[in-house]
């Protein structure tokens, strides 16, 4: 049988030791009426042979178009050491690092991860990560509404990803939170400060301001940070990694700060995989710590005063505290924090930071030559970061569907979440395409409109 | 030494990152970073060989045997990891579309046909990314369902108390208040206790079927029916799927909905704590709350159902699709295993756990249950040595690594005082296990003989006992430029 290594003498060897005579009979507490009979949707087994086969036919029908969606998932390059040392079976096999002693190897990549992650969005400190972006987005506002003494009130801009805002919605509507939406001014793209201002006064735990947010837009993050304090509310700053080595960090913003930042971590390492698996991170101020759900790694000393990783904080968690927990999450996402904890590494911060201004510089190169197509103009005013929103003379399904005829993936249609942008569509060129590939997207996006 | 340790300012990896210069035209000051993030400058090489140095400061399935208890640490295929990475797959953008995902798609929905038969439920939904959010999922479309049908009294999710931390954590997730109920003295759920604890406001039961004490819950059918009858719904917590699988069916046993880890199960890697995957799948009148998307087959094409179709949906719980990557790998194993290994899994992990709590029992331990078979895991209690040397289970523990063995889980579920919870999975040899017992039996001879190398151990770790309180009181989350370490 495949993966079971019994021998016909080691089964009988063991069956005379339980004291049984066949395995069926250690099935005996289960009611004979209850078991099962054949799988019938399972089929014979496949060896390596027959399973590679498929599995190539199945990968063979997914021939990848040129890609310029970005929109929450995005193709930057991977350096080949990333995912050859993060598959090692010392990183891939191993559990939850329970088991301080015997797993060093994680919790100090984890720690490092830590301490890159929490420089990066300017915050004191991190968690281990969360599933991903949406989920971790929820994971913030629940822990805004835990910390807030009086209000379950949240305000989260029409500017967030839907994507994102749909997933947040699922996740904290069964806890009585208010998820309020604030438009977008539609001229320059970002959160419109009249709209906002109208909550000023009332009580409010958190608002969330994305930067870039979804359309690739600049938000004035100084002032939206000094607005939500000046009404006792938290600031939570929804960002893409990549962007925060050339961007202000959340850290940053306004005079205090935002309290916490979250994110996907997807561009650190994780390829795009239809959309899994990749992570969310979340860090905060040191004042919030004890409110962060996830696992959390610290540094101690062990008997003999050497430096030592450690699961910490574990009181917050469900295997302690049970219905009183911060959250029910007891994982992360530990190989893709590992992968994007080596692709840090690699990259340094010069190398974050070259890979976030070409792919900017692509962006900004797509658009110019884009806009010189009759008919097609850039929709927002907003200065913008990496990705950009087009406005199209004819149907956008239909453009996206001409393009992708011709071996193009041309964008994000924004039209069934924005249907009052008309024929408008989100763009992102990285810094994995050529000059040679932007003109091809201008030739088919010119060929489509024809 | 950290990597932060290893840096030199100016070292970059020149083949690693783009030509282009390192700043961005078109930003204004004010948006724009000052400082330079805290990220090291080492070579390739230095990252390399830091972060492989370090891996091998881990013990994995793939160096050591792994008998932790309730996590099934079975041995991961490398070609579930070789076929679920292949060009094609890791390149496809989450929105894309789906006819350049078809091969995906195909995968997705063959696996979760393949689950709807193992666990006898009539729709499976593949996109929660962890056992914890497949749980929230199944809370979410037990609280759906019952307020879709105006029932709006139930506020009560009843747990028993051998239960995970996440079942009443998931609870209060969904809104409900938890009720938990005891546990008999031959490790069943105390019925009078569950039809005391049952009435209108009963949403449901979450329940582990073989129990997290390593039991088959022989009264299922009654406990179905209690709570059938009080009209709350069944919910079977998947840790425990493997020692069932292909034996007996959930959906039998009166489960209206279920999650699956398959990191577990399925044999996906757990990656040092992650990424995992936890399906859920549902009996017919939870179909229309499945989360989204779930993948249908029409004609021969392959796409995800949407809001439109499924508009009951608890909806999204992930920005796109789920942990697709980690579908795959348990796909592959799925199909490797076929119908006939599937049956083998659940025996041979079942003959695994009953032998070593055979060898262990005649060795002299103290078995939780002796009266009972194992099922994929068992319990023994470490408080007959810690009263008479004082070594706890701790301390077994710590000594295993020494002997090269990862301890099984330690002081769960609470209610077994010194407890280890053994789970030694089918993919591990005789020879392996005998190794195990041989080495309990030295520890106990050295609890008697040496207390204190025992009380000290590990000995042979890349560190000696950690200072956990010294780490939750004075928290070090992030180095600092300025800290000295060693």
């Amino acid at each position: 049988m495949p993966f079971i290594p019994h021998t016909e003498q080691d089964i009988q060897a063991m069956l005379t030791s339980i004291g049984a005579t066949n395995i069926d009979e250690l099935f005996d507490e289960i009611p004979a009426a209850l078991k099962s009979g054949k799988l019938s949707a399972i089929g014979d087994g496949l060896n390596e042979m027959q399973i590679a086969r498929l599995m190539h036919e199945r990968a063979a029908q997914d021939v990848q178009p040129l890609n310029f969606i970005g929109a929450g998932a995005y193709e930057h390059h991977i350096p080949a050491a990333v995912w050859e040392i993060a598959t090692r079976g010392e990183y891939y096999t191993a559990y939850t690092p329970y088991q301080a002693e015997a797993s060093q190897g994680t919790l100090q990549t984890l720690y490092e991860y830590q301490t890159m992650i929490a420089s990066l969005t300017g915050m004191d400190a991190s968690n281990a990560s969360l599933y991903d972006g949406a989920s971790g987005l929820a994971e913030a506002i629940l822990m805004a509404v835990r910390s807030h003494k009086s209000s379950r009130r949240v305000l989260l801009p029409a500017s967030v990803s839907p994507l994102y805002r749909s997933v947040a919605r699922s996740i904290v509507r069964l806890q009585n939170i208010e998820l309020v939406e604030i438009p977008f001014d539609t001229a320059t793209g970002t959160t419109d400060l009249n709209a906002l201002q109208q909550h000023a006064g009332s009580d409010i735990a958190a608002l969330i301001i994305p930067q870039p947010n979804f359309f690739g837009a600049l938000e004035d993050v100084d002032a939206l940070a000094d607005w939500a304090h000046a009404q006792g509310a938290l600031a939570i700053g929804l960002v893409n990694p990549i962007s925060l080595a050339l961007l202000k960090a959340p850290g940053n913003w306004g005079a205090k700060g935002a309290d916490i930042a979250v994110g996907d971590g997807q561009p650190l390492g994780a390829p795009l995989s239809s959309g899994g698996p990749y992570f969310g991170f979340m860090c905060c101020k040191q004042a919030l710590v004890r409110q962060m759900p996830g696992r959390i790694i610290g540094r101690t000393v062990d008997l003999n005063g050497k430096p030592g990783f450690t699961l910490t904080l574990q009181a917050r968690e469900q295997h302690i505290r049970r219905a009183k927990a911060t959250s029910n999450i007891c994982s992360n996402q530990g190989l893709m924090v590992a992968a994007a904890t080596i692709h840090m590494a690699l990259l340094g911060s010069d190398g974050l930071r070259r890979a976030a201004a070409a792919s900017h510089a692509n962006t900004q190169a797509l658009a110019v030559q884009a806009s010189g197509v009759p008919g097609v103009k850039r929709l927002f005013s907003a200065p913008h970061f990496h990705e950009m929103v087009l406005h199209l003379p004819k149907s956008s399904a239909k453009v996206l569907v001409s393009m992708a005829d011709q071996g193009i993936s041309g964008g994000y249609d924004l039209k069934p979440h924005y249907p009052q942008l008309g024929n408008a569509i989100l763009v992102c060129a990285t810094e994995t395409k050529t000059n040679e590939d932007i003109q091809r997207y201008v030739a088919a996006l010119r060929h489509a409109l024809h | 030494m950290l990597i932060f340790e290893r840096s030199h300012p100016g070292r970059r990896n020149a083949a690693q990152t783009p030509h282009h210069a390192a700043t961005a035209s078109g930003i204004p000051t004010a948006l724009l970073r000052q400082d330079k993030p805290l990220l090291p400058e080492a070579s390739e090489m230095d990252v390399v060989r830091h972060y492989t140095g370090l891996s091998q400061k881990n013990f994995s399935i793939d160096t050591h045997f792994y008998p932790l208890g309730s996590c099934t640490m079975k041995y991961n295929p490398r070609a579930c990891n070789t076929l679920a990475m292949l060009p094609n797959f890791l390149a496809r953008h989450p929105l894309a579309p789906e006819a350049t995902g078809q091969g995906v798609l195909a995968c997705l929905y063959d696996l979760q046909e393949i689950l709807k038969d193992v666990t006898g439920m009539a729709g499976v939904s593949l996109m929660p990314m962890a056992g914890a959010q497949g749980e929230f999922a199944g809370i979410a479309m037990i609280r759906a369902y019952h307020d879709a049908r105006g029932d709006k009294t139930r506020s009560e999710i009843i747990v028993p108390d051998a239960a995970h931390g996440t079942n009443p954590a998931t609870a209060v997730m969904c809104g409900y208040t938890v009720k938990e109920i005891p546990t008999d003295a031959n490790g069943d759920v105390d019925l009078d206790a569950l039809r005391a604890a049952v009435g209108p406001q009963t949403a449901g039961l979450m329940l582990t079927n073989p129990s997290t004490l390593g039991v088959f819950e022989k009264r299922i059918t009654d406990i179905q029916k209690i709570i059938h009858d009080a009209g709350g719904l069944l919910y079977y917590d998947g840790a425990n799927l493997n020692a069932i699988l292909g034996k007996v069916k959930p959906g039998d046993m009166g489960f209206d909905v279920i999650h699956m880890n398959l990191h577990k199960t399925f044999s996906t890697p757990h990656g040092g704590g992650g990424p995992g995957a936890g399906a859920v799948g549902v009996a017919q009148r939870l179909l229309p709350f499945l989360p989204l998307p779930v993948v249908a087959k029409e004609g021969d094409a392959y796409r995800c159902l949407t809001e439109k179709d499924l508009p009951q949906s608890i909806g999204h719980l992930s920005a796109f699709s789920g942990n697709i990557g980690i579908l795959l790998r348990a796909y592959v194993y799925a199909r490797m295993l076929g119908a006939e290994g599937m049956h083998r899994v659940a025996e041979f992990a079942t003959l695994n756990a009953n032998y070593l709590m055979a060898e262990l029992h005649k060795a002299g331990f103290t078995v939780a249950f002796p009266q009972r078979r194992a099922s994929h895991e068992f319990i023994v209690s470490m408080k007959p040595l810690k009263d008479a040397t004082g070594i706890s289970a701790m301390d077994v523990a710590k000594r295993l690594l020494d002997k090269g063995f990862h301890p099984p889980t330690t002081y769960f579920p609470m209610l077994v005082p010194e407890c280890l919870l053994i789970e030694p999975t089918e993919t591990e040899s005789k020879e392996t296990l005998d190794a195990f017992v041989s080495a309990m039996k030295e520890i106990r001879d050295e609890a008697q003989a040496t207390p204190e190398l025992v009380k000290g151990a590990p000995h042979t770790m890349p560190v000696r006992r950690l200072d956990d309180v010294k780490a939750a009181r004075e928290l070090d989350l992030a180095w600092k430029p300025s800290a000295h370490v060693s």
